[in-house]
């Protein structure tokens, strides 16, 4: 065993917080994790922020801005291992919307001096600027799920994620499937670890968690144009939290104009 | 099958009321999130009254019916096995005092099994119970949760009013008809004149149960109209399955390249088989807490349908969809017969209804090696 506590940091790029959140939410977890890990690097949490290099980093957030393009290959240097949380820094998040249109006319209907905004033409996932160690999908992430990513890379085993469709949480928590039902839901492309919230409350998925494993994302837009859903309906379903995931970028331009 | 009785309304609610009174937790058919769920159920209020049920492939919706009935619908989305095998459950812990520590405790985690009295079984579920038996509880390496679970569970069959649109039991020779495993069974009687059900027993203890109810002896005429009732439904199946030469058309055909036509529209959803009362297929998850000092060891629900199911060393064997759909339908229809001695599927038409891209297991079936066989007869009439 290490004579010292791993040492925890928690970095964030252009995202809302929401899933650093969900590791302060943690309560009483929170302090079980701050007795097995030194919590050197979290802004969100502590005002001490010790240099690195860090054990464990988990990173929130995409990559917009060419100043966060330097900083993340900065981080990856100093984290032993790295782990992006949530849908922004796994896919790219909701504002990778600007992926699919013009970035510079967007900010020019947005601010009155767009001259004052540098920012790249996309927004971008950490793993297509760095080596990352495990990607935990979810807008925000699970806080159980996330718990899980922690504690197995602490003992050093693999995470339990599961990369199935939310569709077998639904069975699992009994939920009659809304789809079948007449409602259309991205259940069935979608990964799991929300644990399948929406269709509990009789509202279809609208895919915060991403793609599945081998999401077959043309059958399901077939299957929602057959409960009457427009072209239109469908392209955006797929331009939601998790456009730019390729296998959803590529069903919603499927579905474009 | 025992002598037949009738059994009133009344009759009905003092069944529920003497299962719970022998410490029972009832599970019936209940009306929740637009669909017929299980439950519990303590009074006859708890079910759901004149609601039926709308099937096709990838469609469900309720609907009211003209009448009372109480079990007046095919079949809901569930089946008993959520009971029985449970989607996730702890099979042990382990726990040490110290992190660095080589020694720990091992903890078990089930106390005593609940004591299910399921009410509303169909003839097609009870088989798919004696499938899961053969499977879960009758082989060398019993499932310990599943088999206190069994034991204990009282069932209740009620025999099928009528057939859903993807039901086709009667292919199977599952059903409609209850014709072993229950304890009771019930058929409802109803029409102008009067709403009852004719009861018998199939267990000592269902016929001790049924002594102590307000009963009477059945006549000609009751046996007459449940015996219209029943070949009613068999004869408006929603679907049927050619059985004959299917496991070895099947088997056959694996490259067939339907199976590739299937894939196009197959999600990998794995929702078939998490609504199939026969599946039983179930992984294992460790988990440890951030300090280090305990372990949970879970058992839940698995599907064939993931690619970690087939995951050895590196990689999947089943990578692509079509081998994942090939797996699963020949498994039911043609491997099980290999392994078990039985078909793996009894015709309950869930795999249809709640397979949202709408795939039909037995269109599916009878394509399968369809071409061959059409070559083979333009070769034969040549």
């Amino acid at each position: 065993m290490a004579a010292h506590k791993p040492r925890l940091a928690v970095f964030k790029f252009a995202s809302c917080d929401g899933c650093q959140l969900s590791l302060l939410d943690c309560e009483d977890e929170f302090l079980a994790l701050a007795g097995a890990v030194e919590i050197a690097y979290f802004p969100e949490a502590s005002s001490t922020m010790a240099k690195g290099p860090y054990d464990l980093a988990l990173v929130e957030g995409s990559i917009t801005t060419a100043h966060d393009a330097q900083r993340i290959l900065k981080i990856r240097r100093q984290s032993k291992r790295l782990i992006t949380i949530g849908a922004c820094a796994t896919a790219g998040g909701i504002q990778a919307l600007r992926n699919f249109a013009d970035a510079q006319e967007m900010l020019a209907s947005v601010y009155a001096s767009p001259h004052y905004i540098s920012t790249l033409a996309k927004s971008t996932p950490i793993a297509l600027h760095v080596p990352v160690d495990f990607e935990l999908p979810g807008c925000p992430v699970n806080k159980a799920e996330l718990l899980e990513v922690l504690s197995a890379f602490l003992i050093g085993r693999k995470p339990v994620i599961g990369a199935h469709s939310v569709c077998m949480d639904c069975k699992a928590r009994g939920t009659p499937c809304v789809l079948v039902q007449g409602t259309p839901c991205l259940g069935p492309v979608t990964h799991a670890g929300c644990g399948a919230i929406c269709p509990a409350y009789r509202r279809g998925c609208y895919g915060c968690f991403g793609p599945m494993e081998q999401p077959n994302t043309a059958s399901l837009a077939t299957v929602w144009a057959k409960t009457g859903a427009t072209k239109r309906d469908i392209h955006r379903a797929f331009r939601g939290i998790t456009a730019a995931a390729p296998a959803f970028a590529k069903e919603g331009d499927a579905h474009d104009g | 099958m025992g002598e037949e009785y009738r059994l009133t309304l009344a009759g009905l609610q003092a069944l529920l009321d003497a299962l719970g009174a022998r410490g029972y937790h009832i599970l019936g058919p209940r009306l929740r999130d637009e669909a017929i769920i299980y439950d519990e159920v303590t009074k006859l209020a708890d079910l759901p009254a004149g609601w039926t049920d709308r099937q096709e492939a990838g469609q469900y919706r309720m609907e009211r019916r003209a009448d009372n009935a109480l079990f007046g619908y095919a079949l809901g989305p569930q089946a008993w096995r959520r009971f029985l095998q449970p989607p996730r459950h702890t099979l042990w812990r382990a726990r040490r005092a110290d992190p660095a520590a080589d020694d720990f405790d091992i903890l078990p985690a089930d106390t005593a099994p609940p004591k299910f009295a399921f009410l509303g079984v169909r003839a097609c579920e009870l088989h798919a119970i004696s499938i899961q038996d053969r499977i879960l509880r009758d082989n060398a390496y019993a499932d310990a949760s599943y088999t206190a679970r069994r034991a204990e569970a009282f069932f209740i069959a009620v025999n099928c009013g009528m057939a859903g649109g993807t039901c086709f039991c009667a292919s199977m020779g599952t059903g409609p008809t209850a014709q072993t495993g229950y304890d009771l069974a019930l058929t409802e009687l109803l029409d102008a004149t009067r709403h009852e059900f004719l009861i018998r027993a199939g267990s000592a203890r269902g016929a001790a149960l049924l002594a102590i109810l307000p009963h009477t002896p059945a006549n000609e005429a009751d046996r007459a109209q449940e015996a219209a009732i029943l070949a009613d439904t068999a004869q408006h199946m929603g679907r049927t399955l050619e059985t004959n030469g299917l496991k070895e058309r099947l088997q056959a055909n694996l490259e067939d390249p339907h199976w590739d036509e299937i894939a196009t529209r197959c999600l990998s959803c794995g929702n078939c088989t998490m609504v199939c009362p026969t599946c039983f297929c179930t992984t294992l998850e460790d988990h440890t807490n951030l300090a280090g000092t305990e372990a949970v060891r879970e058992q839940r629900w698995d599907s064939c349908f993931t690619l970690d199911f087939s995951y050895i060393h590196g990689d999947s064997v089943r990578a692509g969809i079509a081998a994942r759909y090939r797996h699963w339908l020949t498994h039911k229809l043609a491997n099980w017969v290999d392994q078990f001695g039985e078909m793996g599927c009894v015709g309950c038409g869930r795999c249809l209804t709640w397979c949202p891209a709408a795939i039909d297991i037995t269109a599916e079936a009878a394509a399968i090696g369809r071409a061959t066989h059409d070559q083979e007869d333009q070769h034969g009439n040549a």
